[in-house]
Formats: structure tokens, sequence, C-alpha cells
């Protein structure tokens, strides 16, 4: 296991190119998720007029 | 079996069909990329010149080939989009910008963790490294320009004609490498020639490929239904959507 980690001792190049292309991608997934979370929250407030409180529509920046 | 094509070019009925692909194809992609991790880390030997450095390929040759070929698509959308005026060409081309900026970044950050331990240095001006540089500025910049334009419709034709223009640097990053004398290698695998390496290694390139392929198209068809959602926001079938989620 040890030895498969060193990379033939390329370990620092191998896992930071690995790494940090896996930290993009989980970066993006997680922001496409959030994005279409926030687009259907903006149109439930949209369209359900009723639970358009003062203090909702502050705390989600709704114009 | 005959598909109605002109179906999906609206978004009221494209919503639903990007969600069931964005989900296949998602799950495709971690099976595919789990895969090719096992090929690429573990079952593919250890290169005579570069030893375990070169592992790298695996994601940086996909990645690399991933970011030209979304900028074509992008260009093409946009090329669709300026000329039949339609809303979901454009959305296409920008739900397509941010992953091709994904793609180039990581080009570039994988390129340079493997040119350090074997060119001796992180970066270079080169021909081929500069030009995908300067590819993924072209994505921030669509992306910034759409920011920039309060108008969503006017931000569509802004953004189009830019990734148009830009779209001449795709050539020239994939011939940089024949064009100039320049540190970066030329390409161990065309279309016209054998594949300069091993099959295993062949092998793992082509499925980190594939997953990239499926990786590409699940998340953009996600963001795509963000897009449709954000902009649509007014238009009466939406609100359907809302019952269908509060429904599963």
């Amino acid at each position: 296991m040890s030895e498969f980690l060193a990379m033939g001792g390329y370990a620092w190049y191998v896992w930071m190119a690995y790494g940090g292309a896996a930290l993009a991608i989980a970066v993006e997934i997680a922001s496409v998720r959030a994005r279409r979370k926030r687009a259907f929250e903006a149109l439930r407030m949209s369209v359900e007029p009723t639970l358009r409180s003062p203090s909702m529509l502050g705390a989600r920046g709704e114009r | 079996m005959l598909i109605n094509w002109f179906r999906f070019s609206s978004p009221v009925s494209f919503y639903p069909v990007a969600g069931s692909w964005s989900y296949a194809f998602g799950a495709t992609a971690a099976l595919l990329a789990g895969a090719g991790l096992v090929v690429a880390l573990y079952i593919a030997p250890t290169d005579a010149t570069q030893g375990d450095a070169y592992r790298i390929i695996f994601i940086h040759v996909p990645a690399a080939w991933m970011a030209m070929l979304i900028y074509l698509v992008m260009a093409g959308w946009s090329a669709f989009a300026l000329g039949f005026n339609t809303r979901l060409s454009a959305m296409m081309a920008q739900a397509l910008a941010p992953t091709g900026a994904l793609m180039a970044a990581i080009a570039l950050w994988t390129g340079a963790f493997w040119g350090r331990p074997t060119w001796g240095t992180y970066w270079a001006w080169d021909a081929r490294m500069t030009s995908t540089l300067i590819l993924l500025f072209l994505y921030l910049g669509v992306v910034a320009l759409r920011a920039a334009i309060e108008d969503p419709r006017r931000a569509d034709r802004a953004c189009a004609v830019l990734a148009l223009v830009g779209a001449v640097n795709v050539p020239i990053i994939y011939f940089s490498v024949q064009w100039w004398n320049t540190l970066h290698q030329g390409s161990s695998i065309s279309l016209t020639g054998a594949p300069k390496m091993a099959m295993t290694m062949l092998a793992g390139i082509l499925i980190m490929t594939a997953a990239a392929w499926c990786y590409t198209i699940a998340v953009v068809l996600a963001r795509v239904q963000a897009i449709i959602v954000e902009r649509e926001r007014g238009a009466g079938w939406l609100e359907s959507l809302i019952d269908l989620r509060a429904a599963r």
C-alpha cells in the first residue's frame, strides 16, 4: 500500500494532479446542485405568494 | 425508431429529458471513472523513461481533449442561437462554458505537475500551454460577459459572438505542436496512425475519456435545468415542476 502511495518517488506530482482534479470536479458538482436548488427556491417563492413574508425575502436575498 | 428531435428544441419538453439523461450519464461516468482509475493507477505498467509520473496522462489528456471539444460544441450552439434565435441553444452554450473552463483548468493543473518532473518546470510560455491558457481565459470571458449583461437575450448574443470569435484558438491549440518547435511533445495518439504506447495505457486513456464525456454531458444537462428554471421563471409551465418535485 505504501509502495502504491509512493508512486515510484513521484507521489507529490501524481497525487497533486489527481487530487486537484478530483477537488475541482467535486466543487463543480456541488455548485451545480446548489444552483438548481437556488433556482427552484426562487421559483417557489415567485409562484407561491403566500410564502412571501418580509423576513423570508430578506433572508433569501430576493428582489 | 423515429425520434422527433424538434420536440426537444423547446425548454418545456427538454427539461424532464435533461433530468433523466443527466442521472443516466452521471452514473455511467462514475462507473467508467472507477474502472479507468484502476487501470490508470494500478494495472497500467510503470513507464520505462518517465516512471510513475506519466500516470498523470490519464487525466491530463482526456481533460485537454474535453476542453477543446466543449469549446467547439459551445461555439456550435452559439452559432445556432445567433442564426435561429433559439432560446435553448443559447442556454446550452451558457451551460457548457463553466465545465469547459473546469476542463481547461484541470488540463493546465495536471500538465504543470507532469511538466515539473519530466521537463524540469511547472510552467513555460510554450505554444500549446499558452494557447490552452488563452482557452481558459476565453471560457472565463464568456462567463464574465454573461454576468455583466442584465438582459439575458442580449447576453446570449454577446456571448455567442465572443464564443465564435474565440473558436479560432482551438485549431491553434491542436496544431501548435506541429506548427511550432515547442516544449510540449507531439501527440502520442492520432486518428491516422498507430498509437505510440502500450495497449493498457491506451485503454486507460480511452476509458477516462469516455468518463469525461459522460461527466460533461451529465453536469451540463443538470446546469441547463437550473438555467431553464432561472430564465423561464414567469412562464406558466414551470409551476407544474414544483408540484412534481413536491410529489417526489
